[in-house]
C-alpha cells in the first residue's frame, strides 16, 4: 500500500485497526469526532464492534469490560470528555488492563473551546485520576508518527498490562498529510492468561479487580505497580534531538508545537544562533537523558507549549538546576507562530532570563 | 522549494477541496505536503480557509501565518489575509466577488473574475479550479497532470462526469494568467 | 448403609464465607443466581460483573469469571464484555445505590440498547456499605443516616421505581420484581432469575430481576422484623410482578 492523504483523526483510527484493534467505544466531541465516525464505518469491515456510548464515562467502562476479555480496545475523546474518563482510567490501572485512550486536546479549563491546546499535560503525565500511578503517554508530531505510535501504544499496553494515552491536539487531528501503513515485520503477541472469558476449558475462575481492602495488601500491590512503572521508565522513553550537539540554546517542545518550533530554529540557525530542539515523544516517561547530556553545555532551555506552562516543570526536574529554563507559551487554543517563537529565541539569545 | 499557501473563501466555494487537491498532487510528485483546515469558530464570519504547505523537504510547521501565496475568494478573506502575505509573495483574487483593491506594492497580484468565467463555462462551482489553474501556471509548483490525477482520486465515482469541466476550468485559469502576464 | 444426599451446596458459589450481616438476604440471592447458572450448565460460560456497595466482594463468592466495575458502571462494563463475547453469559449484580443512583444512566442505556445481558438488582431501600444513607429507593418517611427525620418527598423526592421505568424501553426483554422475604417468594424469585438468563440465552435482549431485600443492620431491625418490613412496607411501594415479558409465556 502506497502513501495516502488522510486526516490525523482518521489516521489514528486506521492505525489502530491496522494493529488489530477491533473494538471501539466512544462518544462524539470536537475536535476528534472524525475518529469516532471513521471507526463506525471501518470496524464492521474487519468484523469488529463500534459502539457509541451514552457518555464518556460509559465508554471508558465499556473499554474496561472489553479489555478484561483480553482484546485490543480503544476509546478517544477531547479534554472535557477525557476528564470524564479519569475514573475509568484509574480503574484500568488498578485492575491492570491494557487499553489505548486517545486525547485530542482542546482549550480549557471547563468547556473552554475546540481549538488546539496542550493544557492537559499535567492531567496525562501526573496520573489524572485517583491513586498512585502513571500512564505511558505518547505524543506524535506528524501523521506518519501517529501510525508508528498508535502501534507502539497497543504493544506497550499489552506488554505491561496498562492503559496507554495517545495525545495530540486539534491541529494534529484535523490536518492532512501523506501516510503509509506498512506491513509490520513482527507482530507482537502477548499471552493474556489473566483474561476473564468464562472458565470452560481453562481452569478455575479468574477475577479482574482493583479492590484490595487490606492496607498492607494494597501497599504490596502498589509497590508491584511501581516496579512496573520503573520498568516502563527504563524501556519506553522516546524522544528526538534536533541540532543539539553544538547548541547554546535548546528549545523543548512536543507534538505539533515542536514542528512550528523547528521552523523557528531553522531560521535562527540561518542567522547564526546555535539553537536546537529536544522533542519528548513519550511525555511519561519523560526523557531525562537528553537533558543530562546537554545541561552542562547549554546556556538555557526554553520550553514552548500550548499551555500556561506545564511541561516546563518536567524540564526543570530534568535540568535539575544546571541551567536556566525559560518559557514561551500560548494558551486557550491560540497556536504559537514560528515568528513569535523566533522572536523569543532572539530575546533569550540576547539576554537570558530565569 | 517551500511554498506556504492559504486558500480562503466562503464555505461551499470549494476552498478546502482546492487545498486537498494541491496537497494530493504534491504527494503524487513525492513532495512533502500538509493540509490544515480552519475549524470551529474560526470559520464564522465568512472565512473558511486551509493552509497547504508543499516542500522539497518533509514539512515542518503545517501552520501558515505568513503565506507565500494567498488565494482569496471573498471580501472577508481578502481583509484577513491580504495583509499577511509575505513581501514578494503572490495574491490571487477572485475579483468577481472581491471588491477591494490591494495597495501593497511588494506583492505579485493576479485578479481574475473567476466566478464570471466559471458561469461562462456553465458551472459557477468551478471558480475554484480557475483560480487553482492560475496559481499552477504562475508557480509551477505541481503539474496540471498531477492535479487532474488527484481529482480522479478525490472525486467519488459518481462525480467523475465532472472531471471534464474541472479540467477545462484549470486550463482556462492557466490561459488567463498567461494573458495577464503578457 | 449409605447416606442419601438430600442437599448439596451449589457449585456456583465458592467456599469462601460471605461477609454479609446476619439477616441480610444477599446470601440467598447469590445462591439463587449461582444455582440457576449451575442448573442451566452455563457456569463455565459466564462472566459476572460485581458492582460497588455491600456486594462489591461478590466476585469472591461466585464461582465463575468475575470482573469488578466502578460504582454504577457495571452495565457499561458488562456491555464491553458481552460485545466481545456475544456467546457468553454476562450478568451484573448491583445494589440500589449503585444501580438506581450513580448508575441509573448506564442501566437505562444498556436496557435501551437491548444489551443481551442480565441485571440482578438488589433493592433494600438503603445504602448498606457506607452506613445506612438514603438511596433513591428509600421509602417516604424512612429514616436513614442522611434523612434523620424520615424521607420527605418535598425535600428528597420520591422513590424511583426502576422496573416500571425500564419496562418502558423497547430494548428491555424481561423485567420482573420479586422479593426475598419468605420461602414462596424466594422460589418465585429463582424462577424469575432463571427466566432472565433464559432470555439472554435466546438473545432476546436486556433482562433484569429486581429483588427486594433486607438490611437489618441499617434499618435497626432484627432479621425477622426485617423480613416483615419488606412484606409490609416495601412491597406496597414496589409491587411484585412481571413488568415486561417480550417473549410471553410463563417463567
Amino acid at each position: 500500500m502506497g502513501k495516502v492523504l488522510m486526516k490525523g483523526n482518521e489516521v489514528i483510527a486506521e492505525a489502530a485497526v491496522h494493529v488489530g484493534c477491533k473494538y471501539f467505544f466512544g462518544y462524539p466531541i470536537t475536535p476528534q469526532s472524525e475518529l469516532v465516525a471513521y471507526m463506525a464505518r471501518r470496524l464492521p469491515e474487519v468484523g469488529g464492534i463500534f459502539l457509541q456510548a451514552e457518555s464518556e464515562i460509559a465508554a471508558i467502562n465499556m473499554v474496561y469490560g472489553a479489555a478484561s476479555t483480553g482484546v485490543r480496545v480503544m476509546t478517544s475523546s477531547s479534554s472535557p470528555g477525557f476528564s470524564l474518563k479519569q475514573e475509568g482510567i484509574s480503574y484500568l490501572v488498578g485492575a491492570e488492563l491494557p487499553a489505548v485512550i486517545c486525547n485530542i486536546v482542546r482549550g480549557g479549563p471547563g468547556l473552554g473551546n475546540i481549538q488546539p491546546a496542550q493544557s492537559d499535560y499535567f492531567q496525562v503525565t501526573k496520573g489524572g485520576g485517583h491513586g498512585d500511578y502513571n500512564i505511558p503517554v505518547l505524543a506524535p508530531a506528524s501523521l506518519q508518527e501517529i501510525v508508528e505510535l498508535t502501534e507502539a501504544a497497543f504493544d506497550i499496553a499489552d506488554r505491561y498490562r496498562t492503559p496507554v494515552i495517545l495525545m495530540g491536539d486539534g491541529m494534529l487531528g484535523q490536518m492532512m498529510e501523506p501516510v503509509e501503513f506498512k506491513e509490520r515485520s513482527e507482530q507482537e503477541k502477548t499471552e493474556k492468561a489473566w483474561a476473564t472469558t468464562g472458565t470452560r476449558g481453562d481452569g478455575g475462575p479468574r477475577i479482574i479487580t482493583s479492590l484490595e481492602l487490606d492496607a498492607e495488601g494494597l501497599e504490596k500491590r502498589n509497590w508491584s505497580l511501581q516496579q512496573k512503572f520503573a520498568l516502563i521508565k527504563e524501556n519506553e522513553v522516546r524522544y528526538e534531538s534536533y541540532q543539539t550537539e553544538d547548541a547554546d540554546y535548546i528549545m523543548v517542545a512536543f507534538g505539533t508545537v515542536a514542528r512550528i518550533t523547528m521552523n523557528a530554529i531553522n531560521k535562527a540557525r540561518k542567522n547564526g544562533i546555535k539553537v536546537g530542539l529536544i522533542r519528548p515523544i513519550s511525555l511519561w516517561p519523560f526523557p531525562e537523558k537528553p537533558f543530562i547530556e546537554t545541561r552542562d553545555q547549554v546556556k538555557a532551555y526554553i520550553s514552548v507549549e500550548m499551555s500556561a506552562g506545564q511541561m516546563i516543570e518536567d524540564v526543570r526536574l530534568a535540568v535539575n538546576g544546571h541551567a536556566p529554563v525559560d518559557f514561551y507559551g500560548r494558551t486557550g487554543g491560540v497556536v504559537p507562530t514560528q515568528e513569535e517563537i523566533y522572536e523569543k529565541i532572539i530575546t533569550i539569545a540576547g539576554g537570558v532570563s530565569v | 522549494m517551500l511554498e506556504e499557501i492559504i486558500i480562503a473563501g466562503f464555505g461551499g466555494q470549494g476552498v478546502m477541496s482546492m487545498g486537498q487537491l494541491l496537497a494530493y498532487a504534491g504527494m503524487l510528485e513525492g513532495k512533502g505536503v500538509s493540509w490544515l483546515p480552519s475549524y470551529g469558530p474560526e470559520q464564522r464570519g465568512g472565512t473558511a480557509n486551509c493552509a497547504v504547505v508543499i516542500s522539497d523537504e518533509p514539512v515542518g510547521s503545517p501552520l501558515v501565518t505568513m503565506p507565500s501565496t494567498a488565494i482569496v475568494l471573498n471580501n472577508p478573506s481578502f481583509d484577513k489575509f491580504e495583509p499577511k502575505v509575505r513581501p514578494g509573495g503572490l495574491l490571487i483574487i477572485n475579483s468577481s466577488l472581491v471588491v477591494r483593491n490591494s495597495d501593497r506594492k511588494d506583492l505579485k497580484i493576479i485578479e481574475l473574475t473567476a466566478t464570471d468565467v466559471a458561469n461562462d463555462l456553465g458551472n459557477a462551482r468551478v471558480a475554484n479550479m480557475i483560480l487553482l489553474g492560475a496559481f499552477l501556471e504562475q508557480t509551477k509548483i505541481v503539474t496540471e497532470d498531477s492535479v487532474i490525477e488527484s481529482l480522479k482520486k478525490v472525486l467519488s465515482e459518481d462525480k467523475h462526469h465532472l472531471l471534464d469541466i474541472n479540467k477545462q476550468a484549470l486550463k482556462k485559469g492557466a490561459s488567463l494568467v498567461k494573458v495577464a502576464i503578457s | 448403609m449409605t447416606m442419601k444426599t438430600v442437599f448439596k451446596k451449589t457449585s456456583g458459589l465458592t467456599d469462601k464465607p460471605t461477609h454479609y450481616c446476619p439477616g441480610c438476604t444477599h446470601g440467598i440471592i447469590h445462591r439463587m443466581v449461582a444455582e440457576v447458572l449451575e442448573e442451566m450448565d452455563i457456569l463455565e460460560d459466564t462472566i459476572g460483573v460485581a458492582s460497588v456497595g455491600c456486594s462489591v466482594l461478590s466476585y469472591e463468592y461466585f464461582n465463575c469469571d468475575m470482573t469488578q466495575a466502578a460504582h454504577g458502571r457495571a452495565p457499561a462494563v458488562a456491555t464491553g464484555v458481552k460485545r466481545v463475547l456475544p456467546n457468553r453469559f454476562v450478568f451484573t449484580y448491583q445494589g440500589d445505590g449503585d444501580l438506581a443512583s450513580i448508575g441509573i444512566s448506564e442501566v437505562i442505556h444498556a436496557a435501551a440498547r437491548g444489551e443481551n445481558i442480565t441485571v440482578i438488582f438488589v433493592n433494600n431501600a438503603i445504602y448498606g456499605m457506607t452506613g445506612g444513607q438514603m438511596a433513591p429507593t428509600t421509602l417516604i418517611g424512612q429514616k436513614t443516616a442522611t434523612t434523620p427525620f424520615g424521607r420527605d418527598a418535598s425535600l428528597q423526592g420520591s422513590p424511583i421505581k426502576v422496573c416500571e421505568m425500564i419496562a418502558t424501553l423497547d430494548g428491555a426483554a424481561y423485567i420482573e420484581r420479586v422479593s426475598s422475604h419468605d420461602v414462596p417468594h424466594i422460589q418465585k424469585a429463582k424462577k424469575a432469575i432463571r427466566k432472565a438468563f433464559k432470555t439472554q440465552k435466546k438473545g432476546l435482549g436486556f433482562s433484569m430481576v429486581e429483588v427486594l431485600s433486607t438490611c437489618p443492620t441499617n434499618w435497626g431491625l432484627d432479621p425477622a422484623e426485617s423480613l416483615e418490613w419488606v412484606k409490609d412496607s416495601m412491597v406496597p411501594v414496589y409491587p411484585l410482578g412481571v413488568y415486561k415479558n417480550k417473549e410471553g409465556g410463563e417463567n
